[in-house]
């Protein structure tokens, strides 16, 4: 071996280092980047077991002081009673049901419709308008939807019904509609937008008219899109607190009836977690309203996800 | 998504600054902690913006958190001046005299809770029994107080007021019905009442007459009767409170521990001199009724 060659072959194997240690730096540093976002993506797993722990730890000495049936058997709320308090959610959850089922009847079919008309129908300068004007309504603030149901849509209820006064269920789902529509149509429209045009053109061509068209092609195919406009809706619906905590009375008394007053979870929550003693069972008892609610939106999530999921196996 | 986490940062700036530009202030000299009463705060927190404007130097911070936070803050002696809209507890005496505490009562100002309906309503005249019974639930239409066969319809606070506390108290001695709405406070009552011809509800006289004696439209005032013998007056008559004869009223208070003097007592002078009273009745409460004026005076102030 001539002295040149072994020079050459070690500054070879010195390069050969190099360019092994910066790969391996390379290698490192890549490591440390996919680490940085796999905890990212466990952040929000993290973050969601924390709310359900925390909720689940403060309301468990309710639980064991006052036994699960006292919460889920009784419809009497009423934890600062002269005489005995009385801790049943019942009421509480029958009412949050029923603005929410009453929101969605109202917002579903106007929401979907508005939709339709929107992508099939409109012309493209009255689209223009009417969808940022839709949306817009998404940005009025609780507070104000919560002062019209008081001052606007009160009276008229009390006046279509022939009931003394419109402070119920009625007007919250109203409300609720309202403020659900912006999210139904707008993502709704957009499921409906992103369905092919051959779809449709192949159902024009095959001797079916728009109508057709539109309810047996557009919107089944877009119906995953759909579904999860309308669960977003009923979240917000679901979750909503001041603009109930203004419009529907706030009466904590059982009833299936529209018409009357109720006091719905997140209301009740609003109201007295402001001014309750801490760790105080009133105060517990608050923590279990919360872990309920929680349930129930995981609840109404996970059954969506189900949906969507066999949805799309059906469409591959 | 952008745009709100601006707007929190920029609201987050200027918390960050308040807290900042005041934290030496809170601990100059001259501070005076007063804590307690919802009903009270806002009219405390006035007479004391006008008595700093006069005594350059002095220091007031009012909290609310209800009267008993007051008044545990008070035997604690985490304050100087406890807010509440009643009366010390046996309790809450013997936990005072423990911590070596000795409440001293003022009253500065009288409250009167009106109960108003709908003018609709031919009903004018109630006794205190009747309301209770009536916000019991246990009389559910009007008919059986003299009025139309019309469902009772009520309006009510939220169980966090101590106006809601009084009433139950004072009227009820029992818990409410279950069908009572609860409002999110006295200017929401009155905007329920004006649109329900079958509401009933209570607020605080300041919400419901206007600074000169007048009713505000859209409601009516009821006469209300300590019992079936006496006879039913009207709070929006500043006298008729003024003189105990309308039966829901009370005093506001507040409380010290021991006789106050330098700046507390000229506070406390100050509440109850004729411009404290202006004050006061511009606040939408009555001045001091002429008995606990006389306890004012016996006890030096």
């Amino acid at each position: 071996m001539s002295f040149g060659a072994a020079v050459s072959k070690a500054a070879d194997m010195k390069e050969l280092e190099t360019s092994l240690r910066e790969a391996r730096r390379r290698r490192r540093k890549e490591t440390l980047i996919e680490r940085f976002f796999f905890l990212n993506g466990l952040m929000a797993i993290l973050i969601l077991g924390g709310i359900f722990a925390l909720l689940f730890i403060k309301a468990y000495p309710a639980f064991a002081e006052l036994g699960i049936l006292q919460f889920f058997a009784g419809a009497v709320w009423n934890p600062t009673s002269y005489s005995i308090p009385r801790y049943g959610i019942l009421s509480l959850i029958v009412s949050s049901l029923m603005v929410t089922l009453g929101a969605l009847i109202i917002a579903v079919p106007l929401g979907v419709g508005c939709a339709a008309f929107i992508s099939e129908m409109a012309s493209k300068r009255f689209k223009e308008i009417l969808k940022p004007a839709i949306e817009i309504l998404a940005a009025i603030p609780s507070v104000v939807v919560g002062f019209l149901g008081i001052v606007l849509v009160n009276p008229i209820i009390s006046k279509l019904f022939g009931v003394s006064h419109g402070l119920n269920a009625l007007n919250g789902s109203i409300l609720l509609a309202i403020m659900a529509l912006p999210t139904i149509v707008s993502l709704s429209e957009d499921a409906l937008r992103a369905v092919p045009q051959t779809y449709k053109e192949a159902s024009l061509a095959l001797g079916a008219n728009r109508w057709q068209t539109l309810v047996r092609v557009s919107i089944p195919s877009a119906l995953s899109g759909i579904i999860a406009s309308i669960m977003l809706g009923m979240g917000r619906a679901i979750g909503e607190t001041m603009t109930v905590l203004m419009a529907t009375g706030n009466a904590p008394a059982l009833t299936f009836n529209f018409l009357e007053a109720i006091q719905t979870m997140t209301a009740t929550i609003a109201i007295e977690l402001g001014e309750v003693p801490y760790n105080t069972t009133h105060y517990y008892a608050l923590f279990v309203i919360g872990f309920v609610l929680f349930v129930m939106t995981f609840v109404v999530n996970l059954i969506s996800d189900v949906i969507l999921q066999k949805y799309q196996e059906v469409e591959r | 998504m952008f745009r709100k986490s601006w707007y929190f940062a920029g609201l987050f700036a200027i918390a960050f600054t308040t807290l900042v530009l005041s934290v030496p202030m809170a601990n100059g000299q001259g501070m005076i902690q007063v804590k307690g009463s919802d009903s009270e705060v806002n009219l405390v927190q006035r007479l004391a913006e006008v008595f700093m404007q006069k005594n350059p130097g002095v220091n007031i911070s009012v909290t609310g958190g209800g009267s008993g936070t007051g008044i545990a803050a008070l035997i604690n002696k985490q304050t100087d001046i406890a807010n509440s809209s009643r009366e010390l507890s046996a309790k809450e005496e013997e936990a005072a005299k423990k911590a070596g505490v000795s409440p001293f009562r003022v009253a500065f100002a009288t409250d009167g809770i009106s109960v108003i309906l709908h003018p609709e309503n031919p009903v004018s005249k109630l006794t205190v029994d009747q309301l209770g019974k009536i916000f019991k639930g246990e009389i559910g239409n009007w008919k059986e107080v003299g009025g139309p066969d019309m469902k009772i319809s009520l309006y009510g606070r939220q169980s966090n007021s101590g106006t809601y506390v009084f009433f139950r108290e004072f009227v009820l001695k029992g818990d409410y019905s279950q069908h009572m709405k609860s409002m999110n406070g006295n200017a929401q009552i009155v905007e329920g009442v004006q649109r329900d011809k079958a509401g009933v509800g209570y607020a605080a006289v300041g919400y419901v007459v206007g600074s000169s004696g007048e009713v505000k439209p859209g409601v009516k005032i009821l006469n209300v009767a300590k019992d079936e013998k006496s006879e039913a007056y009207n709070p929006a008559k500043m006298e008729n409170v003024m003189t105990g004869k309308y039966p829901i009223s009370r005093p506001l208070n507040q409380y010290l521990n021991g006789k106050p003097s330098g700046k507390l007592l000229d506070f406390m002078k100050f509440q109850i001199s004729p411009e404290g009273q202006e004050i006061v009745r511009k606040q939408g409460f009555f001045p001091v009724q002429a008995n606990w004026a006389e306890f004012n005076r016996k006890q030096g102030l």
